[in-house]
């Protein structure tokens, strides 16, 4: 029994000293932009690493979620003569939550894995003290080209999701369920307000922000050798997709109650 | 003049490096021996401030470079070039792009310029015409020789080699010890170069500074070190490899 109260605090220590570097990580990031000139080269980089080549994985996954909601909504909606309605509440649904969750959702799975891993490489093969030993700041050139990318890059990948979604559903709702094509666009037009769409980028920016950070975290921090690789990039996407729905809520509840 | 002053460095509870203190001259080529774990890469690592020390001074050009702030230690490095036991090439970049690394990162050298100081390089240590492979195309030996020529673009004063030959055959071993020579004379560098292998120990090195446990245990020319009578220096000798 003590032994058990013994490891679960230092489970707790452990997790709040995570916490406190991740956060160090962050504010040496956020300043670290401010001082110096940045590497536009590495940033265009990580921009279409991260972005560009994400894009049909995003896009894909955002259409048939949509479809899917419709599926589900349209059927019931129409049961109780709401069918008009659909466009409006696929437009909020997509807009506040589905895009932006699931967005952060792909990038986690994608791009935390495979920043986790490259940098996780570099660490534990000595290429990160290579760069110390050049007198370049593993920050400057891995991290904040990376963080930069990822708060540029969600909230684009994000309103391309919200489109595709919404027309996911438009597909299915229309031409599988047979709601009037008009009404679908109508009542989008008039339930779903700029603030949504709003709030739904900039959730996404902020998830940016815990990805990128979580994943640079967990990749300067791996240590042994290909194991360690494997349980850093893990650890990586398990942590960034448990942040990002716990940072979700509190979201959206701060900007759409 | 590179002086270390009394270093401790404590990992886990154990002490690695337990009240080292010596002086290496400039030009002088060092071979630091020692069984594994007696924390000879710890002490290349502190030289070069990548790991902080537990206590201890280590003072550079009359400066103890644990005092350094973040921008005079970005000034520091540049005197010190290093070449790590797994070469540690960035392997995203080209070897061109790899050696021109340090000269794009510190100075404001045009393109030409930087390709005239790396073709340059290459030529030092006899790999011109690779400058487009990336690393992972190369030998063991081409890489450690890319290492070196990575350490070396921006002129350092100091060069450290962590394991220079470990794993290599013997043949480029000897190309890579020749290399360690031709740099400290055609370059005057102040060269410590850490390793196991005897033949690298009796090639290249001016004083032999051997540890153990953490702890200083004899300093001397080669000469002197074959014919020292402390049984932790005989053993490692007759052994031919640590």
């Amino acid at each position: 029994m003590l032994i058990n109260v013994e490891n679960l605090g230092r489970l707790v220590i452990e997790y709040i000293e995570e916490a406190g570097k991740t956060t160090i990580l962050f504010l040496d990031t956020f300043t670290g932009i401010f001082s110096g000139k940045s590497n536009i080269r590495l940033i265009l980089d990580q921009m279409v690493k991260i972005g560009i080549d994400s894009i049909p994985i995003a896009i894909t996954s955002a259409f048939f979620v949509g479809m899917v909601f419709a599926v589900q909504i349209a059927t019931e909606f129409v049961k109780f003569g709401a069918g008009k309605y659909i466009g409006g509440v696929m437009g909020i649904a997509v807009a506040r939550e589905l895009a932006p969750a699931l967005t952060g959702i792909v990038i986690s799975s994608r791009v935390a894995a495979s920043i986790t891993a490259e940098i996780g490489t570099m660490k534990v093969t000595e290429q990160i003290e290579a760069l110390n030993s050049l007198g370049s700041n593993p920050i400057k050139y891995l991290v904040i080209p990376r963080f930069l990318a990822c708060i540029f890059m969600m909230p684009l990948l994000t309103i391309l999701s919200d489109i595709c979604s919404f027309f996911g559903g438009y597909f299915v709702s229309v031409y599988l369920i047979k709601i009037n094509s008009v009404d679908y666009l109508n009542s989008a037009q008039q339930l779903l307000k700029y603030n949504d769409i709003y709030g739904g980028i900039f959730k996404s920016f902020i998830f940016g922000i815990i990805i990128s950070i979580i994943a640079c975290r967990k990749g300067l921090n791996t240590k042994g050798g290909a194991k360690g690789v494997g349980e850093a990039t893990t650890s990586s996407v398990v942590a960034s997709l448990i942040a990002l729905f716990i940072v979700n809520y509190f979201l959206s509840v701060l900007l759409f109650k | 003049m590179i002086k270390i002053e009394n270093i401790k460095k404590k990992f886990n509870g154990h002490f690695v490096l337990d009240g080292i203190s010596l002086t290496i001259n400039e030009g002088e080529t060092v071979a630091v021996i020692g069984p594994s774990g007696c924390g000879k890469s710890t002490l290349l690592k502190l030289i070069n401030r990548l790991e902080e020390p537990t206590s201890g001074k280590i003072i550079i050009d009359g400066q103890n470079i644990f005092n350094l702030s973040e921008d005079e230690l970005v000034k520091f490095r540049q005197k010190i070039g290093m070449v790590f036991q797994s070469s540690a090439l960035f392997d995203s970049l080209s070897v061109f792009e790899n050696v021109a690394f340090a000269l794009r990162e510190h100075t404001q050298l045009n393109e030409r310029e930087i390709n005239k100081i790396v073709l340059k390089k290459m030529e030092l240590v006899d790999l011109l015409g690779k400058e487009n492979m990336m690393p992972s195309e190369l030998s063991g030996g081409m890489q450690k020789r890319v290492s070196v020529a990575r350490a070396i673009a921006i002129n350092p004063k100091i060069i450290l080699y962590d394991e220079p030959t470990t794993g290599l055959d013997p043949i480029t071993s000897v190309t890579i010890e020749n290399l360690i020579n031709k740099l400290a004379k055609e370059l005057k560098v102040t060269s410590i170069v850490v390793t196991h292998q005897l033949s690298t120990i009796f090639r290249t090195a001016n004083r032999i500074i051997m540890l153990d446990n953490g702890k200083f245990i004899e300093s001397g020319t080669p000469e002197k070190t074959k014919e020292s009578n402390n049984p932790i220096i005989k053993t490692f000798i007759n052994s031919g490899v640590w």
